[in-house]
């Protein structure tokens, strides 16, 4: 008989420490084990706190046992969980991130008074009429002339952008941010982009060649598998 | 079995009951069997166009609440026989009609007739989704300035949501061709990219067509005005007819360009 993999194993680096579930045993089993292992430790109350990464490996952590794992750790000790890392996500999750990631290809005008609001990226190949409005979660992509109003990153994600091939908008917006058409009657621009520029804190529109230098996760779904 | 088309534009003033008047004559002008039908209820204008204001006993809304028969409602043209007028009432409002009601009405008069002409209120309630519900197709009256552009597009997309045969069609009204040359207002292919449907005609702002309405007698019959002949070519291309586009003045570079549109259609 081969010697017992350890439920709880703890490394250490710069960073703290970080702490492996086996994701082989029964969580309450887990649990129990991750007690006696934390009781064993003794900390130094005027030490600063230790931030913690918990990996599970395989094995699916719904919200409860995300709270009971920070319970315990955080509890009375001098640990602050900064991440659960698990290699599985739910189903539902999983869709939704797709949902949210996705680009959706939509061919019509947007005429006078029609709104369009999808959930992820805009493909719209069409025009977006004055009086009109598209609306996107992810970022938009008008191939037609954009004259009506565009909202990217409407639920609040301020790194979306708009590009469109013939810009002149009535209004961009981007999360919470919104830029009008100057006053005076102006020639719109090809191929540009509208997007924020943290240093001005404002909307820019500039050429689409700035989003290669800005924005080089474009593909959403791994964007989201990265940062989570 | 007729046809039914509803001439709308959203915004009020463009010249919709004249384009109606007009077209419904030229129509007949050409041997059709024609019947206008005015659902401007509270605000109509289309009887006194055509002259026949003082010949109205029953109207549309008699029709729907069943005071009398259609047929009864139905008034003869002074000119033509084969061109009757279904008047709207000027003591109800909007509501007395239904779009029930006015489903039947058009479905019992396409039975009759070759081409119901509807002539729709100004806005998008209740009087316009009366005057679209029996149409088959739909021509959308616009003239070269923003305002009235912006309302010919939200039209489009509601026509556009409804069951019709073809997508709707545009006419373009009250052009002042100097203006267009300085870039004061909207130029035809201007308002055609934006619109996105397909050009039936122009008409150019002529004295003649407010005259012959002021005398009830649509400018359609009078064959020397330039307006009459857009409104009969507009005719012509309704009956399936390729016409060119008229041009607006002697000026062969603007012909050319729209020279294209013909081409691009058919």
């Amino acid at each position: 008989m081969h010697e017992k993999k350890p439920i709880i194993t703890i490394k250490g680096n710069r960073e703290g420490l970080t702490l492996m579930i086996d994701d082989e045993v029964p969580f309450e089993e887990a649990l129990v084990e991750l007690k006696d292992k934390l009781q064993s430790t003794q900390q130094n109350k005027n030490e600063p706190v230790v931030s913690v990464k918990v990996q599970s490996g395989n094995r699916f952590v719904d919200e409860e046992k995300q709270y009971k794992l920070r319970d315990m750790i955080e509890g009375e000790n001098h640990f602050k969980v900064t991440a659960i890392e698990t290699n599985v996500v739910h189903r539902d999750e999983a869709l939704r991130w797709k949902e949210e990631s996705e680009i959706k290809t939509i061919h019509r005008i947007i005429r006078s008074g029609q709104v369009l609001k999808v959930t992820g990226d805009l493909l719209l190949i069409g025009d977006v009429n004055p009086g009109g409005k598209v609306m996107a979660t992810g970022n938009i992509y008008v191939l037609g002339n954009l004259f009506g109003i565009a909202h990217a990153g409407y639920k609040g994600d301020r790194s979306a952008f708009i590009a469109a091939s013939y810009m002149k908008p009535t209004q961009l917006r981007i999360a919470d941010y919104i830029s009008r058409a100057p006053d005076y009657e102006a020639d719109g621009v090809y191929m540009e982009c509208g997007i924020i520029d943290e240093n001005e804190d404002k909307i820019i529109i500039d050429s689409l060649k700035l989003l290669s230098r800005k924005r080089n996760e474009i593909s959403g779904f791994e964007r989201r598998m990265q940062n989570g | 079995m007729g046809e039914a088309i509803v001439i709308t534009s959203g915004k009020g003033g463009v010249g919709k009951t004249t384009t109606t008047a007009n077209i419904g004559t030229a129509l007949a002008l050409m041997e059709k069997k024609v019947c206008l039908v005015d659902t401007d209820i509270g605000l109509r204008n289309l009887d006194v166009i055509m002259g026949l204001e003082n010949r109205i006993i029953y109207d549309i809304v008699d029709v729907v609440e069943e005071r009398c028969r259609l047929n009864q409602a139905l008034i003869r043209d002074k000119r033509f026989d084969s061109l009757v007028l279904l008047p709207a009432a000027q003591t109800s409002d909007k509501s007395a009609v239904t779009v029930e009601g006015m489903k039947k009405i058009v479905a019992e008069l396409k039975q009759e007739y070759d081409y119901i002409i509807i002539d729709c209120p100004a806005g998008i309630e209740q009087g316009f989704q009366n005057a679209i519900a029996g149409a088959d197709r739909a021509i959308v009256v616009t003239n070269p300035e923003k305002s009235s552009v912006r309302d010919a597009d939200r039209i489009i997309g509601l026509l556009e949501q409804e069951e019709m045969t073809e997508s709707p069609r545009l006419i373009i009204n009250r052009i002042r061709n100097h203006m267009m040359q300085s870039g004061d207002i909207m130029e035809v292919d201007e308002i055609v990219q934006l619109l996105a449907i397909d050009l039936i005609g122009i008409v150019i702002d002529d004295e003649e067509v407010i005259k012959a309405s002021n005398n009830g007698e649509p400018v359609a019959l009078n064959p020397n005005s330039k307006a009459s002949i857009a409104y009969r070519n507009i005719a012509r291309r309704i009956l399936g007819e390729n016409v060119p586009l008229q041009s607006l003045e002697e000026d062969k570079g603007i012909f050319q360009r729209f020279k294209k549109f013909i081409g691009m259609r058919s």
